[in-house]
């Protein structure tokens, strides 16, 4: 078994010198205002080692009856190296030490699952566990967190860069719970869910621009817009299947962004609108400290001192309002003829269409839904930022979105929050590695396919019980059981 | 045909299926009456799956008339849309691997089942989400009429398990509880003993009788267990290589010479 290991740990190395000689090893640099190659073999033959012994100690470490404590004591080794020996570059100093971290966690998983012989189903089983008491205590843990997101602005160390960021998060928190109708409920992967964004954004600023229509006006007509949008899109592409449906679905979003990029005269091109009004207060009072000639301004109406925060106070609950009217909807619409509906499509059309559903129908509702839903989120982005343009609507906000729903669990409500807070709660609070940002969010998604396929909290709650009084997890212990 | 005073519930005539040069049912023609069980049989690759998705519409015939009769009403299954064949002419199948919602719960597949009339009672989906009383009612009673199926085929007690998790012959009762949750007029069941053990055979064969006589419906059924043909149903009709080559009460097709050749084979000489 050694042998073999180090045959491949040697190939690994290979590998690593071929790709690294010329990537690394040869670098040009400008001398006398020429440029001359400089030889870096230093470096080469130190990352040749170290993937050498990564990748001889992650197959050791992973044996069967791989001597994993010494490759933990060996990872643990190369990690205080990585501190204390002079490396020929920083890079390399960090590699050694993430290598030997990863090293060492694998030897760990190993040694654990020696111990109790996890297997891969079993594992499986367990977080199924945890999901099942996760959505048992999800009763207790929603209204805690309903609470808690109430009062946050209140709270005495909520300064504006946190309210903000909540903002950001319930943002993506409706988003996602938008997305998971049509994703998780539905089982059809949109790619292109900003489309939907866009168009509820681009609906308000235009309406308020040109007719000077109030954000409490134009957040219906915005989710109107958004979802006929939908309706209009779902009747050719509901023909389709799978991949086909969700390239399409990412076609339809690009045609989205790029007509709002040319079409000048009207969506001002890739100027973007600039000068959003911002919301009243219920039409009431205005969010100002001189307000225009007839209006009130807030701090007056409750007697307050002014302060730029009540308006990001404000937009904080209205955010926080939508996204809590998504979320009960989705609850409910789960335990009516629709939602069930949706999730039979999701396991088999065809049993479905021969118990009469039809498919087309249920689906265009849910794209007309979740559109709607998208398109009350893209008025309030439009309102929250005062500006927008077409570059706010690209790909990868569809694919945040989408990986806030994969991540968290198809269909699991409490997923996507869970997922909302790693995907995009983490990178904005760890804002001075942007840099490394897209490459540990790789990574975590790497690491949930492996493990968690389903995505974090997929576990499924009956939506309707014949014998009621028994908890999820009881539940879930009975399948395990007979299953 | 057997003709006693039962109408004829669905009249298959002349049906041909080609998909491209192939010719997979070739000028079929045979009634099913109403309380009667009319068995389909054939060696493989007869055609007798390829007639059931004919008349379900996951086919459209290539030549052909499927009509439906019940009381004045007439249904031309061969121009209709195939949810319409299960939700306005309430023709129910089973398939020959069984295709439950195997995420979901037992009780949830024969709710979903119960689709078109729930709809309806939720005035799509508005006065469910407003939780009015009419909906509430519907829902409890398609609770009731699923209790009731899951009684028949003796799955109550797991009714609040994942479908997939069941055992194979549980499933396929399922598949048949579930059919009848969608109060059909024709039941078409494409091979339900498939991969039962004799005791389930003898199960299924009594809730197939009892589904007859109690519920007073027509059932279609494709079967290669000749136990249970032989042993439930009125009428047989027997295809080979997409034709009809005989037809009859069980016991007459059973002595047909045509039929004894299309399964052993002819004697050389």
């Amino acid at each position: 078994m050694l042998r073999s290991a180090l045959r491949d740990a040697a190939l690994a190395a290979m590998v690593a010198l071929l790709l690294t000689m010329p990537l690394i090893g040869l670098r040009t640099v400008e001398s006398n205002s020429r440029l001359v190659v400089e030889p870096h073999f230093i470096d080469v033959a130190v990352t040749v080692a170290l993937v050498f012994l990564g990748r001889l100690g992650l197959t050791l470490a992973g044996a069967a009856k791989g001597p994993a404590w010494s490759v933990l004591a060996a990872a643990l080794t190369v990690v205080g190296s990585g501190w204390l020996l002079p490396f020929p570059t920083q890079a390399l100093r960090w590699l050694a030490v993430a290598g030997g971290i990863l090293v060492g966690l694998r030897a760990l998983v190993a040694l654990r699952a020696r111990h109790g012989t996890l297997t891969e189903a079993e594992r499986d089983r367990r977080m199924d566990r945890i999901g099942a008491r996760l959505q048992d205590a999800s009763r207790l843990i929603g209204p805690v967190a309903v609470i808690f997101a109430l009062l946050l602005p209140l709270l005495p160390f909520a300064d504006r860069a946190l309210i903000d960021l909540g903002i950001l998060l319930l943002t993506y928190i409706m988003l996602g719970w938008g997305l998971n109708i049509v994703v998780g409920l539905a089982g059809m992967l949109d790619l292109g869910y900003v489309a939907f964004y866009a168009v509820g954004a681009y609906s308000y600023a235009l309406l308020a621009q040109t007719f000077g229509f109030g954000f409490w006006l134009c957040l219906p007509l915005a989710g109107l817009f958004a979802s006929i949008y939908g309706l209009m899109l779902g009747f050719p592409v509901l023909r389709l299947r799978g991949d086909y449906f969700a390239i399409v679905t990412l076609a339809f979003a690009e045609i989205v962004r790029i007509v709002l990029l040319n079409w000048a005269w009207f969506t001002n091109g890739p100027i973007g609108i600039s000068g959003i009004p911002r919301p009243s207060f219920f039409g009431l009072a205005v969010f100002a400290k001189n307000p225009p000639e007839g209006a009130i301004a807030f701090h007056k109406l409750f007697g307050l001192e002014f302060a730029q925060i009540h308006r990001i106070i404000f937009l904080y609950y209205i955010i926080l309002a939508l996204s809590l009217v998504v979320n009960f909807f989705t609850l409910r619409i789960r335990r009516l003829p629709l939602g069930r509906a949706w999730e039979a499509l999701r396991e088999d059309e065809i049993a479905c269409t021969a118990l009469g559903i039809n498919r087309t129908t249920i689906r265009l509702a849910a794209f007309a839904i979740a559109g709607m839903f998208g398109g009350f989120a893209g008025a309030f982005f439009a309102t929250r930022q005062g500006f927008i343009s077409p570059e706010s609507f690209s790909f990868i906000e569809s694919a945040i979105i989408l990986a806030v729903v994969v991540l968290g669990g198809m269909g699991s409500q409490v997923g996507v929050v869970v997922a909302a807070l790693l995907v995009v709660g983490l990178p904005e609070a760890f804002r001075e590695l942007a840099q490394y940002r897209m490459l540990a969010f790789g990574a975590g998604m790497v690491v949930i396919m492996l493990w968690r396929p389903r995505g974090l909290l997929a576990h499924r709650e009956p939506t309707i019980l014949m014998h009621p009084r028994r908890s999820a997890c009881q539940q879930q212990a009975d399948t395990e059981a007979r299953g | 045909m057997t003709t006693d005073a039962a109408p004829a519930l669905l009249e298959v005539e002349h049906l041909t299926q080609r998909f491209g040069g192939l010719v997979a049912v070739s000028d079929v023609s045979f009634w099913a009456c109403d309380r009667k069980i009319t068995a389909i049989i054939g060696p493989n690759g007869a055609g007798k799956t390829t007639v059931f998705n004919c008349l379900t519409g996951f086919y459209t015939p290539s030549e052909g008339r499927l009509c439906l009769n019940s009381g004045d009403s007439h249904w031309l299954l061969e121009r209709m849309e195939p949810y319409r064949i299960a939700a306005a002419a309430r023709v129910a199948r089973t398939f020959q691997n069984v295709r439950l919602f195997s995420g979901m719960s037992v009780l949830e597949n024969l709710i979903v089942a119960q689709h078109v009339k729930l709809m309806g009672a939720s005035w799509f989906t508005v006065a469910g989400l407003f939780g009015l009383p009419g909906y509430r009612k519907a829902e409890r009673e398609a609770v009731e009429l699923a209790r009731y199926w899951l009684d028949r085929v003796g799955l109550v007690g797991v009714a609040d398990w994942q479908a997939g998790n069941l055992p194979y012959g549980a499933q396929r009762r399922l598949e048949i509880a579930r059919a009848m949750c969608t109060d059909p007029r024709l039941l078409c069941l494409d091979e339900p003993a498939a991969g039962l053990n004799p005791r389930e055979s003898a199960d299924l064969a009594d809730l197939l009788t009892f589904i007859r006589d109690q519920h007073r419906i027509g059932i279609l059924l494709i079967e290669h267990d000749m136990s249970v043909v032989m042993k439930i149903s009125d009428h047989v009709v027997v295809l080979d290589y997409g034709r009809k080559i005989s037809e009859g009460p069980p016991a007459q097709v059973r002595n047909d010479p045509a039929v004894i050749r299309a399964y052993l084979g002819e004697e050389e000489e």
